[in-house]
């Protein structure tokens, strides 16, 4: 027997869902509004889902557009698969507006969709028009202020762990729970969200296992972790971001939230991009007020 | 003889070419490459075992969907091998060379020396930021080794100051004087700088293997 769609004030369902084969990954795309409504891009945030907009898109749609977003591999209802990465998270995004976007359009992204979308309009300038980045700028964090072989100490464990994760990978399983329990395990990330969006939520994100339901995200997939790459580099790219562009921030700080601030974000911002700060929300803007965000991207959209 | 190891979700093919008590010696290939038919005359001498690994991708090991492939899921590749050798010397080539610069700065207790190497894909993508750009790949090729290995490792980055960071690892950890050799001629940013710290040397490869082979 099938699970009740779940509901909440305010949620749509995605009016069309596709599946788009990047290489042999199959990515999982889904639309709000009507099909021949003019596109717009939205991109989910690391171990987020493209359902997380069930509100924000659905204003989008009832505003004219067509709000098109896709689960990055491992998340969501795409293929969970041998290896992640940057680069790859951005040839699945190529394949998916190759099939879904044929004209030049605007793109929103959170958190790690944002930071995608930002080197993706960079490298593809003229298949976009306008860029709204929620809590997705970079910062440049300054390091810890400990000594040399101190630092040397803190990399070398986190290192540890992550080979430590990497060799257990294949046998982690997500913990299995009701969907009550995988709301509450939410909250710690979202805990000004009520208790009937997080149910919500979690059914539209997790999938039911004989002993329980589990966030569908892919257990090989680890928070955190160390690489050659800078946030300074995309900072000092700032400055020539090709398209129009809105910053949304919150003003509470979170585990996963960028650090980014008006002040540390502002000197490196191109002529003519905005930026608001969202109060009282944290690192998930959109899902905390989509009445709000939607109401001001529509705004940056329209002008 | 041919085992089979896993990393998540690959199946990874470690070649055993010679067996013996003693540290074994661990070959790590270059780009585009796979492990040698058999131990190559010049480690003759290595008291013991002598072992060969397949990349993600290459030779006998699986070939993933889609491609994802970084330098630091290779060390997982050589994290899994050491694994099940529990220690090793090792010997890179090329890209085999920058993994295991990351393997023995991220295993310094159990990578008992590293030796570098001329080969494919030891230069990388550079040292610093690149303009953006989404590298389509050409599938059409032959398989293995998996044209998005080809590409996507052809292009990492690796920036001075992080290849120094793993060699500090591997010097302040592993407890060896020396746990970096470096035979190779040509001269990528990161093996300048990887040249330029404390316990890395340039010396001839018979000169490193006895050395490493004497270790307690």
């Amino acid at each position: 027997m099938q699970d009740p769609e779940p509901s909440y004030p305010g949620a749509r369902a995605p009016d069309r869902e596709f599946r788009v084969d990047a290489a042999g990954v199959g990515i999982a795309v889904y639309e709000w509004g009507e099909a021949d409504a003019p596109p717009v891009l939205l991109a989910h945030g690391g171990f987020d889902f493209a359902r997380t907009f069930d509100v924000f898109a659905a204003l989008l749609a009832e505003a004219g557009w067509r709000a098109v977003s896709w689960d990055h591999r491992g998340h969501g209802l795409s293929d969970h698969t041998e290896l992640y990465s940057w680069d790859a998270d951005l040839r699945d995004l190529l394949e998916v507006v190759d099939a879904r976007i044929p004209a030049p359009c605007p793109a929103i992204g959170h958190s790690k969709g944002g930071g995608l979308l930002m080197q993706f309009i960079h490298a593809l300038p003229h298949r976009f028009t306008k860029f709204v980045a929620i809590d997705g700028m970079p910062s440049k964090r300054p390091h810890p202020d400990v000594a040399e072989h101190e630092r040397t100490r803190l990399l070398g464990k986190e290192i540890s762990a992550w080979l430590d994760h990497r060799r257990r990978a294949a046998e982690l399983v997500r913990k299995p729970g009701t969907p009550e329990e995988l709301a509450k395990r939410r909250k710690r990330m979202n805990p000004r969200l009520s208790d009937e969006w997080l149910l919500y939520l979690a059914r539209v994100g997790a999938r039911r296992d004989p002993d329980g339901w589990r966030w569908r995200i892919d257990p090989a997939l680890r928070f955190g972790g160390f690489g050659p790459w800078r946030a300074e580099w995309s900072l000092q790219r700032l400055p020539g971001f090709p398209v129009p562009l809105l910053g949304l921030l919150g003003t509470e700080r979170e585990p996963m939230d960028w650090g980014t601030t008006r002040a540390s974000v502002e000197p490196y911002l191109p002529a003519g991009a905005e930026l608001h700060v969202v109060e009282g929300t944290g690192h998930f803007i959109h899902i905390e007020q989509p009445h709000h965000v939607a109401k001001r991207v529509l705004e940056f959209l329209a002008s | 003889m041919k085992h089979t190891l896993r990393h998540s979700r690959v199946e990874l093919a470690l070649h055993e070419f010679v067996s013996g008590p003693g540290r074994p010696l661990l070959l790590l290939h270059g780009l585009g490459e796979h492990s040698p038919t058999a131990a190559p005359a010049e480690l003759a001498d290595w008291p013991g075992g002598v072992f060969a690994l397949d990349f993600t991708g290459h030779g006998d090991s699986t070939v993933p969907r889609g491609g994802g492939y970084t330098a630091e899921i290779l060390m997982g590749d050589v994290d899994a091998a050491l694994g099940f050798l529990g220690e090793a010397t090792l010997v890179g080539r090329g890209l085999g060379a920058y993994v295991g610069l990351l393997a023995a700065g991220g295993r310094p207790e159990q990578v008992r020396g590293l030796i570098v190497r001329d080969g494919p894909g030891l230069v990388g993508g550079g040292g610093g930021a690149i303009s953006p750009h989404i590298a389509r790949v050409d599938a059409s090729g032959p398989v293995p080794p998996d044209p998005f290995a080809l590409v996507e490792l052809s292009r990492d980055l690796r920036p001075r100051d992080y290849a120094a960071s793993f060699a500090r690892q591997a010097t302040q950890l592993s407890g060896l004087q020396r746990p970096i050799t470096v035979c190779a001629l040509e001269r990528p940013e990161w093996l300048t700088a990887l040249a330029e710290e404390i316990g890395v040397e340039d010396r001839p490869l018979a000169d490193a293997l006895r050395d490493y082979a004497t270790l307690d």
